[in-house]
């Protein structure tokens, strides 16, 4: 009996809350409802555009998905503009959602411009966007405006990470003792087929130029752990994939995934007095855990690419395209000035550090392309003829691994 | 004691109870419960494209839950559902991309195929458990585990689109292969008189049925089940089978309907929320629609709350683990079952 009392009064007090909850409520929502009409009062002459960015997965995941959710800002703080942000859009996380429930909304709510930040919306990306022909769609990584199969509305924009990869192979080939690389894979498309092929054609041009060494003795290696980041019991663990190429004589271990897993093991050994060093991926900031220890950072920063595109959407002069965005040498570490770039880190030698300048400067000027052939595949194939560079389509649809790279192609 | 008032409202009081939590937790973020609310009204029905949503979410929650009933009343934790549904996914894929037949024959073998699955995967658990002493709980874990490599393995490997694997998910199906669907949306009216159908058999199994009885004893105490006849081995196989199929059939709703292909994740936790939604209804079969249509909507609306508040996204879900959560507090189903028996016998 004196449980059901227990109860009835535990009901009672929870009555109260959810009416005091009711009651406080009106105060609140005046607070919010100015703040929200400010920027519009000071610029009446403009009028601030609203834009979606989708995310597939969370805004602070110090890679990706980060990346992008800082341009978006980048943006909203540059252009005056209203952000509606939804991150985390993957059937993992959000099974009841999905693209055009988002989008529709995005466009209820006065959005122009939606742009969707993976390769996994793309195909979802392409049917929204025929349905809603007066917004403009932006799919970064995609290629359908490339191949044609884009409607009037979608455009794509991408960063050229493959001379950044390349400026980071060089840096791991410059620093390596032993000879021997480690690159540690996500899954296996396009895109992380050329981003591995872009090191290691790096590597090799400053194996064979800079220390003057036969590339054919350079040892690169990938481990594709089969997805971006770590699912226990699915992908192979990024952890041990560090340990192990260490434990077998790799002393420069390159990252193309997510997460920050070879800076962290590669820090680790690296305060045991180990000669071992990383090169971490994506995140402008990822050499901060292991400082003394990474050779650089090659980083997305695609806040100027956005601008630029939010910038034309609100102006009314966006015109469809395919960007692939090369990087702005003259401010290689700044993110509001360059869409890709690449931050040395402090465990390069003084002496690596000129060669790799040097090599950043022929990359800069033209005078280096590492896609100068020959270039053959893993099969013995030739793929780029002697004397001639890769066009850009031969590099995006790389269809295997460069010989000489260790590692599956598909 | 006769079960009253309290009794029958019993199921509200931890939505009402999470709904001033979460409120609590709003005004602590100092965002409007009233504004967050509406927003999550208006993402549920707030237009008839929503409300369709929400209904195809609904369907294969409902068809899992359904068969949550029958192995709850027989006393099992049947936590490998999600594996269940993975693998009813995969066997409607096998047929869409393996056959092409006229439709109505065509997405026959595709339930069938889903259904077969998640028996044969929640065949396995009850197995394992009968047969090999390992808890349902355990094989199950173990076994959605291994439905997610399975999966893994597929859309990478041999199922993966001709452009290459990127872990999206298999090609589309062809319209032939697809679930006719309502006006553009993601409903398939099909799938609804299915799960209705589904549920409907599950309602008259539990109450009017001696299998349902027979489960029932099993539930109760399983060693006086076993000495008064019922073969409690079998009997647990058959309603982890059970469970398994219409699992399955939820599955197959998700390739067929709410996507066009097999992806990865397809389940995406719709058997861990069809747990909570048995255990939010106190195990009342009548209850189980409405609590999952509820959580449907609950979901569905906190997308809209995210965008328009921009506040975390996972607040559906911590109003939705916060319910259950009340319910573990307030409630003790073990004692409501007992109120009903009480008042079944009266």
């Amino acid at each position: 009996m004196s449980r059901n009392k227990l109860n009835l009064l535990f009901s009672l007090l929870i009555i109260g809350s959810l009416l005091l909850a009711a009651c406080a409520a009106p105060a609140a929502e005046p607070t919010e409802a100015p703040a929200a009409e400010e920027p519009a009062a000071e610029e009446p002459a403009a009028e601030p555009l609203t834009f979606g960015v989708v995310l597939v997965g969370p805004a602070n995941d110090h890679g990706w998905s980060q990346a992008h959710a800082e341009g978006a800002q980048y943006v909203a703080d540059n252009l005056g503009a209203n952000l509606i942000l939804f991150e985390s859009l993957n059937p993992a996380d959000k099974p009841e959602a999905t693209l055009d429930g988002v989008v529709d909304d995005m466009i209820s709510q006065g959005a122009t411009l939606i742009i969707t930040t993976s390769d996994e919306f793309e195909e979802d990306t392409a049917t929204v966007a025929a349905s809603h022909p007066d917004v403009i769609f932006i799919n970064a990584s995609g290629d359908d405006v490339h191949t044609g199969e884009a409607g009037p509305n979608l455009g794509n924009v991408m960063g050229r990470m493959e001379d950044m990869k390349a400026i980071a192979g060089c840096a791991a080939a410059l620093t390596t003792q032993t000879g021997s690389i480690g690159y540690v894979g996500p899954l296996i498309n396009f895109e992380t087929r050329r981003l591995v092929a872009s090191a290691y054609l790096g590597a090799k041009y400053c194996y064979e130029n800079y220390r003057g060494l036969d590339p054919a003795d350079l040892d690169f290696a990938v481990t594709w752990i089969g997805f971006w980041f770590n699912i226990p019991g699915v992908t192979l663990d990024p952890t041990e994939v560090v340990s192990n190429f260490i434990d077998t004589g790799s002393d420069v271990i390159m990252s193309g995934i997510d997460t920050t897993e070879a800076i962290d093991v590669v820090g680790q050994r690296f305060a045991a007095d180990e000669v071992v060093h990383a090169v971490p991926y994506d995140f402008i900031g990822a050499c901060e855990t292991a400082p003394a220890a990474c050779l650089g950072v090659p980083f997305f920063s695609w806040g100027p690419a956005y601008l630029a595109l939010a910038q034309s959407v609100q102006d009314g002069t966006w015109v469809q395209s395919w960007d692939w965005n090369a990087a702005n040498y003259n401010a290689l570490g700044d993110p509001t000035q360059t869409d890709v770039g690449w931050v040395p880190g402090e465990g390069l030698s003084a002496e690596a550090s000129a060669s790799l300048d040097q090599f950043i400067a022929g990359l800069a000027s033209g005078e280096i392309n590492v896609w100068t052939g020959p270039i053959n595949l893993q099969d013995g194939s030739e793929y780029i003829a002697a004397g001639a560079t890769a066009t850009d389509d031969e590099i995006w649809y790389l269809p295997q691994l460069p010989e000489g790279v260790e590692g599956p192609s598909e | 004691m006769r079960p009253g008032w309290l009794d029958r409202i019993w199921p509200l009081l931890p939505v009402l109870a999470a709904l001033a939590f979460t409120s609590v937790l709003l005004l602590l973020f100092k965002a409007s419960p009233v504004v967050a609310f509406s927003a999550m009204l208006e993402g549920a029905f707030g237009s008839s494209e929503r409300i369709l949503n929400v209904i195809a979410f609904w369907i294969p929650l409902l068809l899992c839950a359904a068969g949550l009933l029958i192995t709850f009343q027989a006393g099992l934790w049947n936590i490998g559902i999600e594996g269940q549904i993975i693998l009813g996914s995969i066997g409607a894929t096998w047929v869409a991309l393996s056959l092409e037949l006229a439709a109505p024959l065509q997405i026959t073998l595709e339930i069938l195929a889903a259904m077969a699955g998640g028996a044969l995967w929640a065949g396995i658990a009850g197995w394992l458990k009968t047969r090999g002493g390992v808890h349902e709980i355990f094989g199950g874990l173990a076994l959605n585990n291994l439905a997610i490599i399975l999966t893994n393995y597929l859309i990478s490997g041999p199922w993966q689109p001709p452009e290459g694997g990127s872990f999206r998910g298999t090609v589309p199906f062809g319209e032939h292969a697809l679930l006719p669907l309502f006006d553009g949306s993601r409903f398939s009216p099909l799938a609804l008189i299915l799960a209705g159908t589904a549920f409907s058999i599950v309602m008259i199994a539990l109450r009017n049925s001696t299998w349902g009885l027979k489960l029932k004893a099993l539930g109760r105490n399983s060693r006086s089940a076993f000495l008064l006849g019922v073969s409690s081995n079998r009997e647990a196989v058959l309603a982890m089978m059970f469970c398994g199929a219409l699992a399955g059939l939820g599955g197959a709703v998700r390739v067929l309907s709410w996507f066009d292909s097999l992806r990865q994740s397809i389940s995406g936790g719709i058997g861990y929320l069809a747990l909570l939604v048995v255990m939010l209804a106190a195990y009342r079969v009548l209850w189980v629609p409405f609590v999952a249509f509820f959580f449907s909507a609950v979901l569905n609306g906190a997308i809209v709350l995210q965008l328009r508040t921009q506040l975390h996204s996972s607040l559906g879900d911590i109003l939705t683990g916060v319910m259950v959560l009340f319910v573990l507090l307030l409630g003790d189903p073990i004692r409501l079952r007992g109120l009903r028996r009480a008042k079944d016998d009266g």
